[in-house]
Protein backbone atom coordinates (compact mmCIF):
# COMPACT_ATOMS: atom_id res chain seq x y z
CA UNK A 1 0.00 0.00 0.00
CA UNK A 2 1.67 3.64 -0.76
CA UNK A 3 2.34 5.78 2.05
CA UNK A 4 -0.52 7.92 2.62
CA UNK A 5 1.64 10.75 4.02
CA UNK A 6 3.44 11.71 0.78
CA UNK A 7 0.22 11.87 -1.09
CA UNK A 8 -0.20 15.64 -2.50
CA UNK A 9 -4.04 17.54 -1.29
CA UNK A 10 -5.35 16.95 -5.27
CA UNK A 11 -3.97 13.08 -5.30
CA UNK A 12 -5.29 11.97 -1.83
CA UNK A 13 -8.60 13.58 -3.24
CA UNK A 14 -9.23 11.76 -6.06
CA UNK A 15 -7.89 8.49 -4.18
CA UNK A 16 -10.99 9.25 -1.63
CA UNK A 17 -13.27 9.66 -4.16
CA UNK A 18 -12.26 6.60 -5.92
CA UNK A 19 -12.41 4.76 -2.84
CA UNK A 20 -8.69 3.75 -2.62
CA UNK A 21 -8.83 4.52 1.38
CA UNK A 22 -10.83 6.17 3.65
CA UNK A 23 -10.50 9.49 5.30
CA UNK A 24 -9.75 7.44 8.49
CA UNK A 25 -7.37 5.86 7.20
CA UNK A 26 -5.72 9.07 5.60
CA UNK A 27 -5.80 10.40 9.13
CA UNK A 28 -4.40 7.55 11.06
CA UNK A 29 -1.50 7.32 8.64
CA UNK A 30 -0.88 11.02 9.38
CA UNK A 31 -1.16 10.72 13.60
CA UNK A 32 1.17 8.21 13.18
CA UNK A 33 3.64 10.44 11.10
CA UNK A 34 3.03 13.04 13.34
CA UNK A 35 3.87 10.76 16.59
CA UNK A 36 7.27 9.41 15.01
CA UNK A 37 8.01 13.12 14.39
CA UNK A 38 7.73 14.66 17.30
CA UNK A 39 11.17 15.89 17.90
CA UNK A 40 10.38 18.51 15.31
CA UNK A 41 7.72 20.15 17.73
CA UNK A 42 5.67 21.03 14.60
CA UNK A 43 2.50 20.66 16.71
CA UNK A 44 1.55 22.70 19.87
CA UNK A 45 -1.30 20.56 20.59
CA UNK A 46 -2.65 17.01 18.80
CA UNK A 47 -5.99 16.56 18.43
CA UNK A 48 -6.26 12.72 17.73
CA UNK A 49 -9.41 11.85 18.99
CA UNK A 50 -11.12 14.86 17.57
CA UNK A 51 -9.39 13.88 14.37
CA UNK A 52 -10.85 10.23 14.21
CA UNK A 53 -14.08 11.53 14.84
CA UNK A 54 -13.84 14.29 12.23
CA UNK A 55 -12.54 11.29 9.32
CA UNK A 56 -15.22 9.23 10.99
CA UNK A 57 -18.03 11.54 10.32
CA UNK A 58 -16.56 12.79 6.86
CA UNK A 59 -16.52 9.10 5.48
CA UNK A 60 -20.40 8.95 6.02
CA UNK A 61 -20.92 11.81 4.48
CA UNK A 62 -19.21 10.74 1.64
CA UNK A 63 -21.28 7.09 1.47
CA UNK A 64 -24.36 9.39 1.20
CA UNK A 65 -22.83 11.07 -1.93
CA UNK A 66 -22.20 14.57 -0.62
CA UNK A 67 -18.58 15.42 -0.40
CA UNK A 68 -17.24 18.83 0.19
CA UNK A 69 -13.90 20.29 -1.41
CA UNK A 70 -11.68 18.89 1.16
CA UNK A 71 -13.67 15.75 1.95
CA UNK A 72 -11.77 13.71 4.67
CA UNK A 73 -8.35 15.46 4.09
CA UNK A 74 -6.43 16.23 7.40
CA UNK A 75 -4.90 19.32 7.71
CA UNK A 76 -2.93 21.28 10.58
CA UNK A 77 -4.01 24.37 11.62
CA UNK A 78 -1.88 27.18 12.89
CA UNK A 79 -2.39 28.30 16.21
CA UNK A 80 -3.75 31.33 15.80
CA UNK A 81 -6.61 30.08 14.41
CA UNK A 82 -9.66 30.36 16.48
CA UNK A 83 -10.64 26.42 17.33
CA UNK A 84 -13.94 26.34 19.34
CA UNK A 85 -13.16 23.85 22.14
CA UNK A 86 -9.46 23.25 21.66
CA UNK A 87 -6.43 25.48 23.10
CA UNK A 88 -5.74 28.22 20.95
CA UNK A 89 -2.22 29.61 22.60
CA UNK A 90 -0.78 31.82 19.37
CA UNK A 91 2.34 30.09 20.78
CA UNK A 92 2.52 32.41 23.94
CA UNK A 93 2.10 31.53 27.61
CA UNK A 94 -0.40 34.33 28.21
CA UNK A 95 -2.96 32.67 26.30
CA UNK A 96 -2.32 28.72 27.90
CA UNK A 97 -5.11 26.99 27.99
CA UNK A 98 -7.49 29.54 26.37
CA UNK A 99 -10.39 27.50 25.21
CA UNK A 100 -12.12 29.41 22.68
CA UNK A 101 -16.09 29.63 22.69
CA UNK A 102 -16.01 29.88 18.62
CA UNK A 103 -14.48 28.58 15.59
CA UNK A 104 -12.69 31.05 13.11
CA UNK A 105 -14.26 31.70 9.99
CA UNK A 106 -11.55 30.09 7.98
CA UNK A 107 -11.40 27.06 10.12
CA UNK A 108 -15.85 26.64 9.77
CA UNK A 109 -15.30 27.10 6.07
CA UNK A 110 -12.76 24.21 5.92
CA UNK A 111 -14.35 22.03 8.26
CA UNK A 112 -17.85 22.95 5.79
CA UNK A 113 -16.02 21.45 2.96
CA UNK A 114 -14.96 18.00 4.90
CA UNK A 115 -11.05 19.09 6.00
CA UNK A 116 -10.25 17.27 9.25
CA UNK A 117 -8.02 19.14 11.41
CA UNK A 118 -4.48 16.92 13.05
CA UNK A 119 -4.14 19.62 15.04
CA UNK A 120 -2.58 23.47 16.40
CA UNK A 121 0.51 23.97 14.59
CA UNK A 122 3.58 25.96 16.56
CA UNK A 123 4.31 29.28 15.62
CA UNK A 124 5.87 32.46 16.54
CA UNK A 125 4.63 33.82 19.46
CA UNK A 126 2.18 35.81 18.40
CA UNK A 127 3.22 35.08 14.71
CA UNK A 128 6.33 37.62 15.26
CA UNK A 129 9.68 36.19 13.96
CA UNK A 130 11.05 34.65 10.95
CA UNK A 131 12.61 31.14 12.62
CA UNK A 132 9.98 30.27 14.87
CA UNK A 133 12.44 30.56 17.88
CA UNK A 134 9.81 32.95 19.63
CA UNK A 135 7.57 30.25 20.66
CA UNK A 136 6.53 29.90 24.36
CA UNK A 137 6.37 25.96 23.49
CA UNK A 138 9.70 25.68 22.36
CA UNK A 139 11.27 25.77 18.85
CA UNK A 140 10.46 24.11 15.51
CA UNK A 141 12.93 21.99 13.94
CA UNK A 142 12.91 21.77 9.78
CA UNK A 143 12.66 18.65 8.70
CA UNK A 144 15.63 19.39 6.34
CA UNK A 145 19.16 19.11 6.98
CA UNK A 146 22.05 20.85 5.98
CA UNK A 147 25.42 18.70 5.21
CA UNK A 148 26.71 19.21 9.17
CA UNK A 149 23.62 17.84 10.37
CA UNK A 150 22.86 20.70 12.49
CA UNK A 151 19.19 21.17 13.52
CA UNK A 152 17.89 24.39 11.11
CA UNK A 153 15.06 27.00 11.35
CA UNK A 154 12.21 25.92 9.73
CA UNK A 155 11.01 30.12 8.69
CA UNK A 156 8.57 31.53 10.69
CA UNK A 157 6.12 32.46 11.85
CA UNK A 158 4.07 29.49 10.75
CA UNK A 159 7.04 27.34 11.14
CA UNK A 160 5.02 24.50 12.54
CA UNK A 161 2.75 24.19 9.68
CA UNK A 162 5.65 24.37 7.06
CA UNK A 163 7.15 21.54 8.90
CA UNK A 164 3.92 19.37 9.50
CA UNK A 165 3.53 19.55 5.35
CA UNK A 166 7.51 19.35 4.52
CA UNK A 167 7.72 16.20 6.92
CA UNK A 168 4.49 14.12 6.31
CA UNK A 169 2.71 15.33 9.33
CA UNK A 170 -0.46 16.80 7.27
CA UNK A 171 -1.41 16.70 3.87
CA UNK A 172 -1.67 20.25 3.87
CA UNK A 173 -1.91 23.49 6.90
CA UNK A 174 -3.40 26.48 7.42
CA UNK A 175 -1.01 29.57 7.67
CA UNK A 176 -0.85 33.65 8.26
CA UNK A 177 1.06 36.47 6.56
CA UNK A 178 1.92 39.37 7.93
CA UNK A 179 5.18 40.29 6.50
CA UNK A 180 6.23 37.04 5.00
CA UNK A 181 5.10 34.28 7.32
CA UNK A 182 3.47 32.19 4.74
CA UNK A 183 5.95 32.50 1.87
CA UNK A 184 9.46 32.36 3.76
CA UNK A 185 8.48 29.38 5.96
CA UNK A 186 7.33 27.59 2.97
CA UNK A 187 10.56 29.01 1.00
CA UNK A 188 12.65 27.35 3.96
CA UNK A 189 10.68 23.95 4.11
CA UNK A 190 10.45 23.03 0.03
CA UNK A 191 6.84 23.57 0.01
CA UNK A 192 4.29 25.87 -1.65
CA UNK A 193 2.77 28.44 0.16
CA UNK A 194 0.27 31.73 -0.95
CA UNK A 195 -0.73 34.77 0.98
CA UNK A 196 -3.76 35.80 -0.87
CA UNK A 197 -5.03 39.84 -1.51
CA UNK A 198 -5.64 41.29 1.94
CA UNK A 199 -9.49 41.07 1.99
CA UNK A 200 -9.44 37.37 0.48
CA UNK A 201 -9.96 35.35 3.32
CA UNK A 202 -11.78 36.42 6.69
CA UNK A 203 -9.44 37.35 9.89
CA UNK A 204 -12.40 37.12 11.67
CA UNK A 205 -11.11 34.68 14.93
CA UNK A 206 -7.72 34.69 13.66
CA UNK A 207 -5.42 36.30 17.09
CA UNK A 208 -4.64 39.76 15.88
CA UNK A 209 -0.96 40.88 15.28
CA UNK A 210 -1.14 43.60 12.56
CA UNK A 211 -4.46 44.08 11.32
CA UNK A 212 -4.02 45.99 8.61
CA UNK A 213 -1.07 43.20 7.04
CA UNK A 214 -2.84 39.83 8.48
CA UNK A 215 -3.57 37.52 6.11
CA UNK A 216 -4.80 34.02 6.49
CA UNK A 217 -3.35 30.80 3.48
CA UNK A 218 -2.71 27.72 2.26
CA UNK A 219 0.51 26.15 2.78
CA UNK A 220 0.92 23.35 0.59
CA UNK A 221 2.60 20.56 -1.17
CA UNK A 222 2.41 21.92 -4.86
CA UNK A 223 0.60 24.93 -6.46
CA UNK A 224 -2.36 22.59 -7.38
CA UNK A 225 -3.10 21.46 -3.63
CA UNK A 226 -2.43 26.05 -2.84
CA UNK A 227 -5.60 26.36 -5.04
CA UNK A 228 -7.77 23.95 -4.02
CA UNK A 229 -7.33 25.16 -0.40
CA UNK A 230 -7.68 28.82 -1.12
CA UNK A 231 -10.88 27.75 -2.28
CA UNK A 232 -12.02 26.61 0.54
CA UNK A 233 -10.80 28.98 2.63
CA UNK A 234 -11.52 32.39 0.76
CA UNK A 235 -15.09 34.29 0.63
CA UNK A 236 -16.38 37.24 1.80
CA UNK A 237 -17.53 37.22 5.40
CA UNK A 238 -19.46 40.26 7.69
CA UNK A 239 -17.90 39.71 10.68
CA UNK A 240 -14.62 41.36 9.26
CA UNK A 241 -15.46 44.49 8.02
CA UNK A 242 -12.18 44.50 5.64
CA UNK A 243 -13.40 41.25 3.99
CA UNK A 244 -13.77 41.67 0.42
CA UNK A 245 -17.08 41.39 -1.13
CA UNK A 246 -16.19 39.44 -4.00
CA UNK A 247 -17.03 35.97 -5.29
CA UNK A 248 -14.61 33.42 -5.28
CA UNK A 249 -13.56 32.04 -8.75
CA UNK A 250 -12.24 28.63 -9.23
CA UNK A 251 -8.93 28.73 -8.56
CA UNK A 252 -7.92 25.42 -9.88
CA UNK A 253 -9.52 26.17 -12.96
CA UNK A 254 -6.75 28.84 -13.72
CA UNK A 255 -4.09 26.06 -13.90
CA UNK A 256 -4.62 25.74 -17.62
CA UNK A 257 -0.49 25.49 -18.22
CA UNK A 258 -0.79 28.64 -20.81
CA UNK A 259 1.39 31.24 -19.71
CA UNK A 260 2.23 32.33 -23.91
CA UNK A 261 2.57 36.30 -24.37
CA UNK A 262 1.97 37.31 -20.22
CA UNK A 263 4.33 39.77 -19.10
CA UNK A 264 6.30 38.84 -16.19
CA UNK A 265 7.87 42.05 -14.43
CA UNK A 266 11.16 41.70 -12.78
CA UNK A 267 12.25 44.54 -10.12
CA UNK A 268 15.76 45.69 -10.55
CA UNK A 269 15.66 46.42 -6.82
CA UNK A 270 15.12 43.37 -5.60
CA UNK A 271 18.83 42.49 -6.50
CA UNK A 272 20.08 43.95 -3.39
CA UNK A 273 23.83 44.05 -2.26
CA UNK A 274 25.20 41.46 -0.92
CA UNK A 275 22.54 38.75 -2.21
CA UNK A 276 24.33 35.51 -2.39
CA UNK A 277 25.40 34.20 -5.55
CA UNK A 278 22.98 31.13 -5.24
CA UNK A 279 20.00 33.19 -5.26
CA UNK A 280 20.94 35.20 -8.23
CA UNK A 281 21.50 32.43 -10.24
CA UNK A 282 17.63 30.74 -8.76
CA UNK A 283 15.86 33.89 -10.00
CA UNK A 284 17.88 33.90 -13.55
CA UNK A 285 16.72 30.73 -13.79
CA UNK A 286 12.75 30.92 -12.84
CA UNK A 287 12.97 33.85 -15.83
CA UNK A 288 14.26 31.54 -18.53
CA UNK A 289 12.09 28.84 -17.70
CA UNK A 290 9.11 31.57 -17.54
CA UNK A 291 10.66 32.94 -21.29
CA UNK A 292 10.98 29.21 -22.54
CA UNK A 293 7.39 28.93 -21.89
CA UNK A 294 6.37 31.87 -23.62
CA UNK A 295 5.73 34.53 -20.99
CA UNK A 296 7.44 38.01 -22.25
CA UNK A 297 10.07 39.11 -19.40
CA UNK A 298 10.21 43.01 -18.74
CA UNK A 299 12.40 44.93 -16.26
CA UNK A 300 10.08 46.82 -13.54
CA UNK A 301 10.93 49.52 -11.31
CA UNK A 302 10.10 49.45 -7.60
CA UNK A 303 11.79 51.96 -6.71
CA UNK A 304 11.05 52.34 -2.95
CA UNK A 305 11.46 48.41 -2.02
CA UNK A 306 14.49 49.60 0.33
CA UNK A 307 12.20 51.22 2.50
CA UNK A 308 9.72 48.56 3.06
CA UNK A 309 11.43 46.99 6.09
CA UNK A 310 11.21 49.94 7.93
CA UNK A 311 8.29 51.30 7.40
CA UNK A 312 6.67 47.44 7.96
CA UNK A 313 9.14 47.45 11.45
CA UNK A 314 6.67 50.45 12.51
CA UNK A 315 3.63 50.20 11.30
CA UNK A 316 3.29 46.30 12.13
CA UNK A 317 4.75 46.81 15.93
CA UNK A 318 2.26 50.33 16.31
CA UNK A 319 -0.83 47.60 15.25
CA UNK A 320 0.37 44.85 16.93
CA UNK A 321 1.04 47.71 20.45
CA UNK A 322 -2.97 48.33 20.16
CA UNK A 323 -3.77 44.93 19.41
CA UNK A 324 -2.22 43.72 22.03
CA UNK A 325 -3.39 45.59 24.62
CA UNK A 326 -6.56 43.22 25.09
CA UNK A 327 -3.96 41.02 26.75
CA UNK A 328 -5.23 42.53 30.38
CA UNK A 329 -5.05 39.04 32.77
CA UNK A 330 -8.65 39.61 32.94
CA UNK A 331 -11.09 38.29 30.48
CA UNK A 332 -9.03 35.52 29.67
CA UNK A 333 -5.41 33.86 29.64
CA UNK A 334 -2.67 34.07 32.60
CA UNK A 335 -3.01 36.36 35.41
CA UNK A 336 0.25 37.48 37.72
CA UNK A 337 -1.23 39.16 40.64
CA UNK A 338 0.15 39.20 44.40
CA UNK A 339 -1.71 40.90 48.15
CA UNK A 340 -2.53 44.63 47.33
CA UNK A 341 -1.37 44.69 44.43
CA UNK A 342 -3.58 47.78 41.94
CA UNK A 343 -4.98 46.80 38.30
CA UNK A 344 -2.16 48.57 37.10
CA UNK A 345 0.40 45.96 38.98
CA UNK A 346 -2.01 42.91 38.05
CA UNK A 347 -1.93 44.04 34.68
CA UNK A 348 2.04 44.40 34.15
CA UNK A 349 2.41 41.75 36.21
CA UNK A 350 0.53 39.36 33.88
CA UNK A 351 2.04 41.10 30.67
CA UNK A 352 5.60 40.78 32.02
CA UNK A 353 5.12 36.99 32.75
CA UNK A 354 3.18 36.40 29.81
CA UNK A 355 4.61 37.97 26.71
CA UNK A 356 8.28 36.84 25.70
CA UNK A 357 11.02 38.89 24.64
CA UNK A 358 10.37 39.85 20.87
CA UNK A 359 6.84 40.34 21.82
CA UNK A 360 7.61 42.59 24.24
CA UNK A 361 10.10 44.32 22.13
CA UNK A 362 7.19 45.51 19.86
CA UNK A 363 4.69 46.44 21.87
CA UNK A 364 7.01 48.68 23.19
CA UNK A 365 8.21 50.13 19.58
CA UNK A 366 4.78 50.70 18.63
CA UNK A 367 3.61 52.07 21.91
CA UNK A 368 6.60 54.49 21.15
CA UNK A 369 6.54 55.60 17.85
CA UNK A 370 2.20 55.90 18.47
CA UNK A 371 3.44 58.04 21.73
CA UNK A 372 2.72 61.93 21.94
CA UNK A 373 5.73 63.72 20.41
CA UNK A 374 6.87 60.78 17.78
CA UNK A 375 3.83 60.01 16.23
CA UNK A 376 4.18 62.07 13.38
CA UNK A 377 7.68 61.64 12.85
CA UNK A 378 7.91 58.21 12.86
CA UNK A 379 4.45 55.83 12.71
CA UNK A 380 2.57 59.29 9.83
CA UNK A 381 6.09 58.84 8.16
CA UNK A 382 5.71 54.98 7.51
CA UNK A 383 2.37 55.69 6.36
CA UNK A 384 3.08 57.84 3.81
CA UNK A 385 6.05 55.75 2.67
CA UNK A 386 3.68 52.67 2.41
CA UNK A 387 1.72 54.52 0.02
CA UNK A 388 4.45 55.19 -2.25
CA UNK A 389 5.14 51.69 -1.77
CA UNK A 390 1.76 50.73 -2.83
CA UNK A 391 2.26 53.30 -5.79
CA UNK A 392 5.20 51.54 -7.13
CA UNK A 393 3.75 48.06 -7.59
CA UNK A 394 0.42 49.80 -9.29
CA UNK A 395 2.50 51.54 -10.92
CA UNK A 396 4.21 48.59 -12.47
CA UNK A 397 1.31 46.49 -12.88
CA UNK A 398 0.42 48.87 -15.59
CA UNK A 399 2.77 47.21 -17.82
CA UNK A 400 3.36 43.53 -16.49
CA UNK A 401 0.62 40.99 -15.09
CA UNK A 402 2.93 39.07 -12.10
CA UNK A 403 6.02 39.94 -10.43
CA UNK A 404 9.24 37.53 -9.81
CA UNK A 405 11.37 38.21 -7.24
CA UNK A 406 13.09 35.46 -4.95
CA UNK A 407 11.26 34.52 -1.75
CA UNK A 408 13.90 35.08 0.60
CA UNK A 409 17.49 36.01 0.91
CA UNK A 410 18.89 33.00 2.08
CA UNK A 411 18.11 29.01 2.75
CA UNK A 412 17.25 27.65 6.22
CA UNK A 413 19.94 28.48 8.82
CA UNK A 414 20.91 27.19 12.04
CA UNK A 415 18.76 27.48 15.35
CA UNK A 416 20.45 30.19 17.07
CA UNK A 417 21.69 32.20 14.35
CA UNK A 418 20.62 35.80 13.74
CA UNK A 419 19.51 35.75 17.51
CA UNK A 420 22.27 38.62 18.42
CA UNK A 421 20.55 41.62 16.67
CA UNK A 422 16.75 41.67 16.30
CA UNK A 423 17.33 43.86 13.00
CA UNK A 424 19.40 40.62 11.60
CA UNK A 425 16.27 38.61 11.87
CA UNK A 426 14.08 41.22 10.05
CA UNK A 427 16.49 40.76 7.18
CA UNK A 428 15.00 38.11 6.20
CA UNK A 429 11.94 39.19 5.60
CA UNK A 430 13.64 41.98 2.77
CA UNK A 431 11.63 40.32 0.18
CA UNK A 432 8.06 39.22 1.69
CA UNK A 433 7.33 42.57 3.47
CA UNK A 434 6.58 44.95 0.36
CA UNK A 435 3.70 42.70 -1.19
CA UNK A 436 2.58 42.36 2.47
CA UNK A 437 2.21 46.30 2.75
CA UNK A 438 0.89 46.66 -0.40
CA UNK A 439 -1.62 43.44 0.48
CA UNK A 440 -0.81 41.92 -2.95
CA UNK A 441 -1.12 37.98 -3.38
CA UNK A 442 2.07 36.39 -3.27
CA UNK A 443 2.97 32.82 -3.87
CA UNK A 444 5.96 30.93 -2.70
CA UNK A 445 7.49 27.78 -4.80
CA UNK A 446 10.50 25.26 -4.14
CA UNK A 447 12.35 26.16 -7.23
CA UNK A 448 16.15 24.86 -6.66
CA UNK A 449 18.64 23.67 -3.86
CA UNK A 450 21.23 25.41 -2.82
CA UNK A 451 25.37 24.58 -2.28
CA UNK A 452 24.22 23.03 1.18
CA UNK A 453 21.34 20.62 -0.68
CA UNK A 454 18.63 23.36 1.21
CA UNK A 455 15.24 24.22 -0.83
CA UNK A 456 15.04 28.01 -2.33
CA UNK A 457 11.73 29.30 -3.14
CA UNK A 458 10.96 31.33 -5.69
CA UNK A 459 8.15 34.38 -5.55
CA UNK A 460 5.35 35.26 -7.78
CA UNK A 461 3.56 38.45 -6.96
CA UNK A 462 -0.17 39.53 -8.21
CA UNK A 463 -2.34 42.35 -8.62
CA UNK A 464 -4.95 42.75 -6.13
CA UNK A 465 -7.77 39.94 -6.39
CA UNK A 466 -5.64 38.42 -8.94
CA UNK A 467 -4.52 34.99 -7.38
CA UNK A 468 -5.52 33.51 -11.02
CA UNK A 469 -2.33 34.86 -12.38
CA UNK A 470 -0.40 33.96 -9.50
CA UNK A 471 -1.26 30.61 -9.65
CA UNK A 472 -1.39 29.57 -13.32
CA UNK A 473 2.24 31.33 -13.59
CA UNK A 474 3.23 29.14 -10.38
CA UNK A 475 2.25 25.87 -12.09
CA UNK A 476 4.13 26.58 -14.98
CA UNK A 477 7.10 27.25 -13.07
CA UNK A 478 6.56 24.38 -10.85
CA UNK A 479 6.57 21.83 -13.90
CA UNK A 480 9.54 23.37 -15.16
CA UNK A 481 11.74 23.65 -11.97
CA UNK A 482 10.31 20.04 -11.47
CA UNK A 483 11.52 20.12 -7.54
CA UNK A 484 11.63 16.38 -6.54
CA UNK A 485 13.89 16.65 -4.00
CA UNK A 486 12.55 16.11 -0.10
CA UNK A 487 14.00 16.24 3.49
CA UNK A 488 15.32 13.54 5.31
CA UNK A 489 13.29 10.66 5.98
CA UNK A 490 10.98 11.55 3.07
CA UNK A 491 12.83 10.48 -0.25
CA UNK A 492 11.03 7.86 -2.77
CA UNK B 1 16.77 60.79 15.46
CA UNK B 2 17.06 58.99 18.94
CA UNK B 3 19.19 57.02 21.12
CA UNK B 4 16.51 55.69 24.10
CA UNK B 5 17.81 56.40 27.51
CA UNK B 6 17.18 54.17 30.46
CA UNK B 7 14.06 56.44 31.67
CA UNK B 8 12.66 56.68 28.05
CA UNK B 9 12.66 52.83 27.97
CA UNK B 10 10.89 52.92 31.99
CA UNK B 11 8.22 55.06 30.58
CA UNK B 12 7.68 53.31 27.31
CA UNK B 13 7.10 49.98 29.66
CA UNK B 14 4.32 51.99 31.50
CA UNK B 15 2.72 53.10 28.72
CA UNK B 16 3.01 49.26 27.51
CA UNK B 17 1.96 48.37 30.95
CA UNK B 18 4.90 45.47 31.28
CA UNK B 19 6.76 45.42 34.43
CA UNK B 20 10.74 45.46 32.86
CA UNK B 21 13.74 44.65 35.49
CA UNK B 22 16.71 47.59 36.27
CA UNK B 23 19.01 45.40 33.82
CA UNK B 24 15.89 44.75 31.60
CA UNK B 25 15.60 48.44 30.58
CA UNK B 26 19.18 48.30 30.01
CA UNK B 27 19.16 45.95 27.19
CA UNK B 28 15.63 46.94 26.34
CA UNK B 29 17.20 50.56 25.38
CA UNK B 30 20.04 49.05 23.37
CA UNK B 31 17.67 46.53 21.57
CA UNK B 32 14.90 49.15 20.48
CA UNK B 33 17.55 52.19 20.04
CA UNK B 34 19.04 49.64 17.17
CA UNK B 35 15.19 49.25 15.31
CA UNK B 36 14.84 53.08 15.93
CA UNK B 37 18.07 53.26 13.75
CA UNK B 38 17.18 50.88 11.58
CA UNK B 39 13.83 52.37 10.71
CA UNK B 40 15.71 56.27 10.88
CA UNK B 41 16.45 55.69 7.00
CA UNK B 42 12.36 56.56 6.22
CA UNK B 43 13.56 60.25 7.04
CA UNK B 44 15.12 60.68 3.51
CA UNK B 45 12.01 59.58 1.50
CA UNK B 46 10.46 62.37 0.05
CA UNK B 47 6.50 62.03 0.84
CA UNK B 48 5.38 65.75 0.22
CA UNK B 49 2.06 65.94 -0.95
CA UNK B 50 1.68 62.47 0.23
CA UNK B 51 -1.96 61.03 2.49
CA UNK B 52 -0.64 58.82 4.58
CA UNK B 53 -1.96 55.01 3.43
CA UNK B 54 -4.03 53.57 6.41
CA UNK B 55 -5.32 50.46 5.17
CA UNK B 56 -5.09 48.59 1.58
CA UNK B 57 -9.00 47.38 1.33
CA UNK B 58 -10.31 49.84 -1.49
CA UNK B 59 -13.64 49.74 0.73
CA UNK B 60 -16.18 51.83 2.29
CA UNK B 61 -16.68 50.11 5.44
CA UNK B 62 -19.77 48.45 5.77
CA UNK B 63 -23.27 49.23 8.18
CA UNK B 64 -25.45 47.08 9.72
CA UNK B 65 -29.05 47.98 11.33
CA UNK B 66 -28.17 48.81 14.66
CA UNK B 67 -29.78 45.94 16.32
CA UNK B 68 -28.63 43.22 18.68
CA UNK B 69 -27.35 39.75 16.90
CA UNK B 70 -26.45 37.56 19.83
CA UNK B 71 -26.26 37.91 23.10
CA UNK B 72 -27.19 35.26 26.42
CA UNK B 73 -23.89 33.93 26.17
CA UNK B 74 -22.73 35.19 29.81
CA UNK B 75 -21.17 31.84 30.37
CA UNK B 76 -19.38 32.34 27.11
CA UNK B 77 -17.79 35.14 27.77
CA UNK B 78 -17.05 34.17 31.50
CA UNK B 79 -15.29 30.80 31.03
CA UNK B 80 -11.75 31.91 29.64
CA UNK B 81 -11.26 33.81 32.72
CA UNK B 82 -8.93 33.93 35.51
CA UNK B 83 -11.38 35.02 37.80
CA UNK B 84 -15.48 35.39 38.30
CA UNK B 85 -17.35 35.69 40.88
CA UNK B 86 -21.69 36.16 40.57
CA UNK B 87 -21.24 36.17 36.99
CA UNK B 88 -18.96 39.01 36.79
CA UNK B 89 -15.12 39.35 36.06
CA UNK B 90 -13.26 40.09 39.55
CA UNK B 91 -10.42 43.34 39.22
CA UNK B 92 -8.73 43.97 42.54
CA UNK B 93 -10.13 46.85 44.04
CA UNK B 94 -9.70 50.00 42.20
CA UNK B 95 -11.27 52.17 44.83
CA UNK B 96 -9.90 53.29 48.36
Amino acid sequence: MTDLTKLTLAEARDGLAKGDYTSVELTEAHLKSMEAHRNLNAYITETPDKAIEMAKASDAKRAKGDAGNMEGLPIAVKDLFCTEGVQTTAASHILEGFKPEYESTVTSKLFDNGAVMLGKANLDEFAMGSANTSSYYGNVINPWKGKDGKDLVPGGSSGGSAAAVAGGMALAATGTDTGGSIRQPASYCGIVGLKPTYGRCSRWGVVAFASSLDQAGPMTKTVRDAAIMLGSMAGHDAKDSTSAPMAVPDFEAALTGDIRGMKIGIPKEYRVEGMPEEITKLWDNGVAMLRDAGAEVVDVTLPHTKYALGTYYIVAPAEASSNLARYDGLRYGQRVMDEGDSLDDMYSKSRAAGFGKEVQRRIMIGTYVLSAGYYDAYYNKALKVRRRIYEDFANAFGTVDTILAPTAPSAAFAIGENEDDPVKMYLNDVFTVPASLAGLPGLSLPAGLSSEGLPLGLQLIGKPFDEETVLRVGGVLESAANFTAKPFGQEG
Amino acid sequence: MSSLDKETVRRIAYLSRINVSEEGLTELAGDLTRILDFVEELQEVDVEGCEPLTSVADLTLPLRKDEVTDGNIQQKVLSNAPMTDAGCFVVPKVVE
